[in-house]
């Protein structure tokens, strides 16, 4: 029995030694990230999959116990994981993921867009640094990009030149297939959409779409068949060409809508694992434009 | 005075967000978290209801020592009827330094204002430790150290009320708290402090009044569950702690009960939701047991306070709840509870008093549905046919309202 509890014992203790910088992420595509600049040298994990909502994810024990371990902490920042992520860096009891600390990172440093003049409650969830889904602007990822290889390299230096190259290597081929996209999506400019959230403002603002508004009366609140009613009997012309919906989000109240305006209800995989395509980075931008496209073109639908 | 500090602090609170506001209107980009800057996080929870009840006069569990508390002497909460005002929480919270984070939350009501808490807790110690120290509610069990606005039905279990009395138990003290670095959740702690609540009381001494041990651990199964179960023990010292009793000779009497309380619990908490994103619908499954342990002495006066004697004191009483809610969409909710508790062994020596020894087995089912606009209001109906009382059945409808103002920080699981 004494000895049984002994093997048990070391089993545990055993377990959690690894080489590896294990990075943990607030959402998938900053793991992707990790995993194109860290390669094999880092074990990097996102606390939340493309089919949760990352602003209403509970700091539960699981996250808690991989929070304890991590290495590195990155973060989307700009309020996105306020309701859960401060609760887990203080229950982890981990000081090298602390806000400050270089085990911490924050990717909003990018300038962020739609910064409310004001304010206040009654305007829904508003995020008062601005629109944190700045990661569906390819051209955003490269400084975030940057900024992980400097930390990458600081918290495992023996690491550094490997970094380095991958990040020299990473950046050549988002710069290639940046300008593959910006190609690609020259065809949709001007495109008008609806969206279920705030979710593609970034995206339309690189492609040049127009956002026509979003079928949530306010951020965070979810539309009632009135509210929903109301946007088809105010539909302008022309209306808006399709309707957008993230992966993570429900389709119900989308496919009411795009039912009644006779439009195409296309989801876009928001972030890396939201659609089988969107493996990695690059997928995601490729399986984006792809529904997009597919959608614009009344043909191929 | 009271009510003119009170006032102070109040507009205090309220002025600091609204200049906060108004440095986030200019076109800058604020910073990239907190943007509240040094600012608190502020909130103030606005919580009443309606409540049908019967009329029994003082409602007390039949066969347990009801809890004294310091405001006894108005109709106070559970024992309200009709339009009733809870406790209005007030929540103050920053990082202190890059070292520390405090936090404190005062619940107002009428003339009095109480500290509910008032801690810091250390951020950077590392290695999985946690020091918290000042007034805060224990970590054992589940429940307790949530606060009324987080309940998901309007009472406390009757198992809580047995034990602590009119919220968890709360203490002047010190926690250590230390997660292990493993990859499924394991979560060791002790407190030891003043134990100035029920089931202890103050004590006009030094050393600790009560300690607490628990541990946690917890995990995920598969994409969409998360559970978490505990096991904590608490022990509290009591002195002359005062408690009325039934007496068969002389009506009603006082006992001073000076002596130990020995409670053990164990708690479990499951959560579902369809691929791990509760935004539309999810499931919570909660339950908790406990077993206490009381023994000392019991000095009995009769209600002129002429000394009865004293003898021998000793219980072992234990009580459970199980609790169901379900989020059918994405702004319903309804959920179930059964409450059950054993009044147990109870042993009064050679009993001077004739204190009155009543074998019960207090119950109670509760039902509710809640309607919440966002995260910050909800709306409850609840009925609930409470046998708690001895000789008692009362079927009780409360419409609760529970609204949250401000900056307010995460819960926890």
């Amino acid at each position: 029995m004494k000895r049984i509890f002994l093997a048990f014992l070391i089993g545990l203790f055993a377990l959690p030694v690894a080489a590896r910088v294990s990075v943990l992420t607030t959402v998938p595509e900053w793991a992707a990230l990790a995993r194109e600049i860290g390669g094999e040298r880092v074990e990097a994990t996102s606390a939340t999959t493309a089919l949760q909502d990352p602003h209403r994810i509970e700091a539960r024990p699981s996250l808690i116990a991989r929070a304890r371990s991590a290495d590195l902490l990155i973060a989307t920042g700009a309020e996105l994981e306020i309701g859960w992520l401060p609760l887990l860096q203080r229950e982890s009891g981990n000081r090298r993921i602390q806000p400050g600390q270089p085990g911490y990172l924050e990717a909003a440093f990018v300038s962020l867009r739609d910064v409310p003049r004001a304010v206040d409650r009654s305007m829904g969830d508003v995020h008062a640094a601005g629109d944190p889904h700045f990661h569906l602007d390819p051209r955003n990822i490269l400084p975030v990009a940057v900024a992980l290889a400097e930390r990458l390299a600081t918290i495992d230096p023996d690491g550094a030149p490997t970094y380095r190259a991958n990040h020299e290597r990473f950046v050549a081929r988002w710069t290639e297939a940046l300008a593959r996209w910006t190609e690609e999506g020259a065809s949709l400019k001007g495109l008008a959409f609806l969206q279920a959230h705030r979710s593609f403002g970034y995206l339309a603002y690189w492609l040049g779409l127009t956002p026509r508004g979003e079928l949530e009366p306010k951020p965070g609140i979810e539309p009632g068949s009135a509210h929903l009613s109301r946007i088809v009997a105010n539909r302008q012309e022309p209306p808006a060409a399709m309707i957008l919906y993230a992966a993570y989000q429900d389709e119900t109240a989308g496919r009411w809508v795009a039912e009644r305006l006779g439009v195409p209800l296309v989801k876009l995989p928001f972030t890396v694992g939201g659609t089988p395509q969107a493996g990695d980075l690059f997928g995601l931008f490729d399986d984006t434009l792809r529904r997009l496209k597919a959608a614009a073109r009344p043909e191929t639908r | 005075m009271q009510s003119r500090m009170l006032a102070v602090a109040l507009a205090c609170a309220f002025a600091s967000p609204s200049m906060a506001a108004e440095d986030t209107t200019d076109s800058t980009p604020a910073p990239a978290s907190g943007g509240l800057n040094f600012n608190p996080e502020i909130s103030l929870i606005l919580q009443g209801a309606y409540k049908h009840r019967k009329d029994v006069g003082e409602r007390h569990i039949g066969g347990f020592v009801a809890a004294e508390h310091h405001h006894d002497d108005d109709a106070h909460g559970d024992d309200k009827r009709g339009f009733t005002l809870d406790h209005t929480e007030l929540v103050l919270g920053a990082n202190i330094d890059p070292y520390f984070r405090g936090q404190a939350t005062l619940a107002v009501l009428d003339g009095e204002t109480e500290l509910e808490e008032a801690w810091f807790q250390t951020t950077t110690l590392g290695h999985g430790t946690g020091i918290k120290a000042g007034r805060f509610f224990s970590s054992i069990g589940y429940l307790n150290e949530q606060h009324n606005h987080q309940w998901d039905f309007y009472e406390q279990p009757l198992m809580y009320k047995a034990l602590f009395g009119e919220h968890g138990f709360a203490q002047d003290g010190v926690q250590l708290k230390w997660v292990a670095p493993l990859a499924t959740f394991v979560e060791l702690g002790a407190e030891v402090g003043r134990g100035q609540n029920f089931p202890g009381s103050e004590r006009d001494a030094n050393g600790a009044g009560a300690a607490a041990v628990f541990a946690h651990v917890g995990g995920d199964l598969g994409v969409s569950g998360s559970w978490r179960a505990g096991l904590s023990w608490l022990r509290t010292r009591a002195k002359e702690r005062e408690g009325h009793f039934e007496s068969d000779t002389y009506g009603e009497v006082d006992g001073a009960f000076s002596g130990r309380s020995r409670i053990w619990i164990a708690d479990f908490v499951y959560k579902w939701a369809p691929e791990g994103n509760p935004a539309r619908r999810n499931f919570k499954f909660q339950a908790e047991y406990f077993q206490r342990r009381e023994s000392g002495d019991l000095a009995v006066a009769d209600e002129d306070g002429n000394d009865l004697g004293e003898a021998p004191w000793r219980t072992r009483q234990s009580g459970f709840y199980v609790a169901g809610v379900y989020q059918f969409s994405p702004r319903w909710r309804a959920g179930v509870r059964y409450d059950r508790l054993d009044s147990g062994r109870q042993h009064a020596g050679d009993n001077p008093g004739d204190v009155e020894i009543v074998d019960a087995r207090p119950h109670r089912f509760t039902a509710m549905v809640d309607y919440s606009w966002s995260e910050f209001s909800r709306l409850r109906l609840q009925w609930a046919r409470d046998r708690s009382m001895p000789g008692v059945t009362d079927n009780q409808v409360t419409l609760q309202y529970v609204m949250s103002l401000g900056s307010h920080g995460a819960h926890k699981f």
